[in-house]
Order: C-alpha cells, then structure tokens, then sequence
C-alpha cells in the first residue's frame, strides 16, 4: 500500500492557542479518508497546511514521497468549506480563470470545462453570472473547478453542505467515480452517514490532537462489544428472562405475549456465542441473532466523551 | 500568462468592467466641466446685478466723484427734503441713499454725510463709497501740504526689491508660488490617487472575503501574488481611469470654449481702468513683458524630465506603501463599516502631507518643516515633490536630502509590505471577528 500523503508530528501554534499538536497521519493512495472530528479540533489547520496555505511550526509533510513543496499545489484540488466564488463574474470565465491559476493551460481548461458542464447537465450557464444562480447551482461550479485540472489527491471540507438530496447523490456518485480512476480523498465532515458509506480510513481529531485513526471496518471491530440482538418466539416469554438474567446479562427486553415473541440485547463475555446461543436453542426457536457493529457515528462519540472524562 | 499576470488581468477587468466604475469614468469630467461653467454663469450673474444708489447732495463737494461702474450706477436728487429723499429711494427700490449736507468744507461734508439702506448694507457697497470719499480727502490734505498730484501718483509706484541667488542669476518674485503650485499638483494628484485607488484596493479585498472566494483564489497562489496582483489590476484600472478624465476634460474643455465662446483666461482679466489720469500707475507694458518672458524662461527652466521622473518614483513607492496598508485593513475587518478606525491614521499623514506642504513649501521650501515632512516618508512623495520644482542640488534640494528621502521611502516601502502581507495573510481566513489594534499586532507572529 503506498501513501499519498503522510505528515509526521505536525504542530501548529496561532498565539497561545495550539491548533495542532503532533499530528501524524498516513493516507493512502487510491482511497477515501475521512478527517473526522468536532469543531475546532483542528481539521481545517490541517487541511490548510497540506495545502500549503499556512506553514507548520513543527513536523513535516511529505506528498507521493517528497517533502511538500510549491509544485505539489497543481496536484492538489481544494473545495474548501468556506467557500464562494466572485458574485458578477460569468460562470464560464470564472472556471477558465481558476483552472489557470492551478496551472492549466487556456485551451485544455476550456476542453475540460466543456466536458465537466456537459456531465453535470449545466452546459447553458457558462455565460451566466453568478449571482444568477442558486446556491446549490454555484456549489455545482465550484465542484466541477476543484476536480478540474484532475489532481492526484482531492480534499473536500464539507462537500455536500449546499446541496439538495438529489445534487448530493449526484455529487457522491462523482467522487466514487474519482476514486475508481485512482484519486485519493481527503474527506472532511460532521455528517457520519455520509462516512459510513464512502470512507475506507478515518482519523479523528480532538483538541489538536489525533486520538483514532485506521481502517474503518478494522475501527468498527475493534470498537464492537458483543452485544448481540437476539429476537426469540416463546409462550413463556417472562419466565425465560428470569432465568436468563441470572447468567447473562439481559437489556432493552420487550415481549408480547399474544405474537409470542420476545426481544431483547444481551452482553456476552466474548465474541464466542456457542454457549449463549445453545442455552437459548434448548429453550425457544430463534427467529434472529445479530451482533450490533458500532456506527461511525457511534465510535465518534464514544471515543470523544471517553476522552473527555480522562481530562 | 504567469499567475501574477492572470490575477493583474481579472483584478484589472473586474474593475473596469463594473458598472459604477464606467459611470463615474464618463460622469466626472462632464460634472467637473458642468462645475466650471456653472461657476462662470453665477459670476457672470452675480456681475449683472446692478445696484442703484441715489445721492442727496446739498454740499458743494463730491459734485463728479461717483462713477457709473459695471456694477453700481447712480442718481443724483435734487432739491428734495432727506425725508423724501428716503422715501422715494425705498419707493423706486434703489440700493440706498448717500445723503451729503450742505457744509462749509469737504472735510466736514464728508464728516457728516450718511448712508441710508433698506437692511444692513454690503461691506462692498461701503468699501466703494468710502474710498470716494477717502480719495478726495487725501487730494485735499495732500493740498494743503503742497503736494501735487503728480507727485503723489509718482509717490504711490510700489517698491520692488531685485532678488538674485549668490551665483548671480535673477530670480523672478513669485516663482517659488509658482513651482511650489506646480509640485503641490503632483503631490496632490499622489493624494488623490492613493485615497480613491487604495480604496478600490481595499474593497476588493473585501469583496473577495464576503464572496468566500478567497480560500479557493490561495489554495492555488500566495497570498503574496494575490495581494500584489490586486493592487496593481486596481491601480492599473485607476491609471485608465485618469487618463480618461484628463483626455475627455480637455476635450469637452476645449469644446466649450470653442461652441458657447467661453474666454477661459478673461475670468482673471480685470476690465479696463477708466480715467487717463490714471495711465501711470499702471505698470510699464514693456517691462510687464520683459518679466513675463523671465518668469516663462523661469518656468522653462524647471526640470521637467527629471520632474516626472522623481513623480513617477515617488507616486509609486508612495502608492504601494499605501494601497498595502489599504489591503491589509480589507483583510482584517469583514465589511466595509469596519475600516473607519483604520482608515483615519492613513488619511492623516497625507492630509498633514498636503497642508503642512503647501504653508510651509510655498514659504520656504527649504525650511526645517519642509525638509522634515519631504524626508518623513508616509509624507515625503507629496512634499518632496512640492519641493523638487525648484532643482536639485545648488538653490534646490540638497542632494543628500534627496537620497535619504528615496532611502527612507524604499526601507519604509519594503517593511510595510512585509507586515501588509503578514496581516492579510492572516486576515483574509478570519470570519466573524472584529479586530483591534492588539489583535493585528498578534496576528504578525502567526
């Protein structure tokens, strides 16, 4: 597995208030990382850094195997999460403008342009302004100018603020499309969902610091605490419970005497369920058994309120 | 193109592009121009306003004094009672009444005339009548000590002193006005220029910080280029702006006095002196000329090359120094009611600039003031170019003056850019804060 971007102990002080401290990260090629965190952890500083817009204190990031210099911006896209572009300029000058900036040459930008505003649909707006258009029509723009110039990594803050369901969709479908032609992806955002379903490694970040980072689903089992949904069907449903919560423990129950069926969590001392599950088979006929895998968002919480207490 | 380049080109074309700009390129000259004609017009109505003033005189005294002026005629009662007199001035709605007793000498006649008006007359009106008076008083005096008029005429040449520097060149009384006029105008065009362009400078940083464009613009360029580009796209705009307004000034200006038949130099012409007696006290035309041609040689004599030279060196080391500080404050603050206690200490210096350097450069253009403000370098592009119409080196500026001055500018130049750039490095990503003085000072260690 090789890395895009690796950053070794980055710190970064603004007066007395440390914004990052000893930061390290490994993001690997080809994925999408999720930057997680709460606000003012330190996402934005870091990001920021990598593009090279503030200079760390201390530490030191290195891009596909370099140090981080200059030449690396043209390799970089950039959708901030502050972000906007100039209200009474024409759409298509616009795009021409920033994708010059990052380094393209007129004629290749315009191709491209073209290319990206027939894609997305939006071909008749390149000689609009943009105070013409809506808000989630400019995000469209902006989208289409960050990924542009094809950069090897991708760093998107907050992506789908400003976007409608059906413009996000449309918007997450890109980015899959990106990463399966190689991008790499830094993803920052509060919307776990969104996480969930697209990002292979997180970090998280409190208080300046990185307090988790790893594989998603490697996060997830090791977060996971055997708990398992067990759903039984039984005329004898109360009594079951009784004598189940002698051994094991027993929470969230719920039984309807008339459908005959009980359901409830239950905590095992370990992810070996053969015990568990022969005791309740002698017993009742099981209708389901799940383990419940922590969610993101879960992790996320647990992990921060956990820190929390130990300050 | 480089990407300083593309960012001097959108700064330059947003700018003239936007409609406001365009408008005030083409409104200004034909207001100024509106203003000049407007300004002629009212001097030409407030010369038309005649005034009547009736005279009583009962005296044997004063009998032709009173000349019919452009502006002033009058009618002489005869034969009627001050009470009529009164009346019938109010009645046929005259100015005043000029009432002159009957006396046994002018002096006593002049002792006891009065002036009767409607309200409180204009000092003007009583300048005219009592230097009538006055005239005739001191032609009487000079009488009686045996003085002739002639000879009082003679008496009344004024004195000129000739003055020449120690190398024995003449110089022309005046001149120093005159060049100091000439500076004062290019110092005034820096002032001018840095406090209407550096706030373009200013509210296009603004712009950019509203529109939230400004993390995309940087994630791609140094903040550094883009402060840069945007003041030089700006200036570069004001640069066509002003060449507009001169050409299409002079334009319309030439315009006009070809179509209405204005006479631009007759508004300083006074009209000619009635009364032949009169002819000595004017001055010699040929010597009137002969100083003309001095003061024309004079004028020819300013360096102007080098002139425009220092102006163009002055006007931008000034500019930039200015239009940074401009973008600086439009990097701190989140909207333009902000910048009102930042944008003060920056006009004063230029204020002080040009007052201080028109009193004390139109004085002395060498004097201790005028030295200290054209070496002072938030002052110096003004006043040392106030000063510079009189040469450089022997009876001009002093060489070493010169020197330290650029020098002071250029270090001044540079450190001031250094910290502009500091602070809107920092400033252009911070939202939602209203800064102070401490807090800008603070941000120079980030």
């Amino acid at each position: 597995m090789s890395i895009i971007l690796a950053a070794e102990q980055v710190s970064k002080q603004f007066g007395n208030h440390t914004a990052l401290n000893k930061v390290s990260l490994e993001i690997p090629k080809n994925s999408i990382y999720g930057l997680l965190g709460p606000n003012g952890a330190g996402k934005t500083t870091l990001i920021r850094i990598i593009n090279q817009i503030t200079y760390p204190d201390s530490g030191r990031v290195f891009f596909d195997g370099e140090a981080l210099q200059p030449k690396h911006i043209a390799m970089i896209g950039y959708l901030p999460e502050e972000r906007g572009l100039y209200k009474s300029m024409k759409v298509g000058e616009q795009a021409l403008y920033l994708a010059q900036l990052k380094g393209m040459g007129k004629a290749e930008a315009k191709q491209k342009l073209k290319y990206w505003f027939d894609r997305l649909d939006i071909g008749d707006w390149w000689n609009k302004k943009i105070q013409e258009l809506s808000k989630g029509m400019a995000q469209k723009i902006q989208f289409i100018v960050t990924v542009l110039h094809q950069p090897k990594l991708l760093i998107f803050d907050e992506p789908f603020s400003g976007f409608d369901p059906i413009n996000a969709n449309i918007i997450k479908d890109e980015i899959l499309k990106l990463r399966e032609q190689g991008t790499s992806i830094i993803f920052s955002t509060h919307r776990m969902e969104s996480v969930e379903e697209l990002c292979e490694y997180i970090a998280l970040l409190h208080n300046s610091e990185k307090i988790l980072d790893g594989k998603l689903s490697e996060i997830k089992r090791a977060y996971k605490n055997n708990v398992f949904k067990v759903g039984l069907e039984t005329e004898h449903g109360d009594d079951l419970l009784k004598e189940l919560a002698h051994t094991f423990q027993i929470t969230k129950t719920s039984y309807d005497p008339q459908d005959r069926q009980l359901n409830f969590r239950v905590q095992l001392p370990s992810d070996d369920t053969r015990e568990f599950l022969a005791h309740i088979s002698a017993r009742a006929s099981i209708n389901n058994f799940l383990e419940t895998i922590p969610s993101a968002n879960d992790i996320f919480i647990q992990t921060i309120q956990s820190k929390n207490l130990d300050e | 193109m480089s990407k300083l380049g593309l960012i001097i080109r959108r700064e330059y074309l947003a700018k003239v592009r936007n409609k406001s700009f365009v408008i005030m390129t083409f409104l200004s000259p034909i207001l100024m121009v509106g203003m000049v004609v407007l300004i002629a017009y009212l001097t030409k109505v407030n010369d038309s306003d005649k005034r009547v003033i009736a005279i009583l005189n009962e005296s044997s005294y004063f009998e032709n004094d009173f000349k019919i002026t452009p502006s002033t005629s009058y009618v002489a009662f005869k034969d009627l009672s001050l009470e009529k007199a009164t009346d019938s001035t109010s009645n046929m709605g005259f100015y005043g009444l000029l009432h002159i007793p009957e006396s046994t000498s002018l002096l006593s006649a002049a002792e006891n005339s009065s002036f009767y008006t409607k309200d409180t007359p204009s000092t003007s009106v009583i300048d005219i009548i009592e230097d009538v008076f006055q005239e005739r008083i001191r032609e009487v005096k000079l009488e009686e000590l045996g003085v002739s008029s002639a000879q009082y005429a003679d008496m009344r040449n004024q004195y000129e002193i000739r003055t020449a520097t120690f190398t024995g060149k003449v110089n022309v009384k005046g001149i120093n006005e005159i060049k100091a006029i000439i500076g004062g105008g290019f110092g005034y065009m820096i002032m001018m220029f840095i406090i209407i362009y550096g706030g373009f400078v200013m509210r296009s940083v603004i712009e950019e910080k509203t529109s939230r464009v400004i993390e995309v613009i940087i994630s791609s360029v140094k903040p550094f280029q883009l402060m840069l580009g945007k003041i030089l796209g700006n200036s570069l705009a004001g640069i066509t702006q002003f060449a507009i307004w001169i050409i299409s000034a002079g334009l319309l200006m030439s315009a006009l006095v070809i179509f209405l038949d204005l006479d631009p130099s007759g508004f300083g012409n006074t009209s000619p002196m009635p009364g032949g007696g009169m002819s000595s006290l004017a001055p010699n035309p040929a010597a009137d000329n002969a100083t003309l041609q001095r003061y024309a040689e004079e004028l020819f004599q300013i360096p102007w090359l080098m002139l425009i030279c220092f102006f163009i060196l002055y006007f931008l080391l000034g500019y930039l120094i200015y239009s940074s500080i401009y973008a600086a404050i439009g990097a701190a603050v989140d909207n333009e009611t902000d910048t009102q206690q930042f944008i003060f200490p920056i006009i004063l210096p230029l204020m002080l600039a040009i007052y201080v350097g028109f009193f004390s450069v139109f004085n002395n253009p060498h004097g201790p003031i005028a030295v200290g403000f054209s070496l002072f370098p938030l002052t110096s592009p003004i006043v040392m170019m106030m000063r510079l119409p009189g040469g450089i080196g022997a009876g001009g500026v002093p060489i070493w003056q010169l020197i330290t001055s650029l020098v002071l500018l250029f270090g001044t130049f540079m450190g001031i850019v250094w910290l502009a750039a500091k602070i809107y490095r920092v400033g252009i990503l911070m939202y939602g804060k209203k800064p102070s003085y401490r807090e800008l000072i603070k941000w120079l260690k980030y």
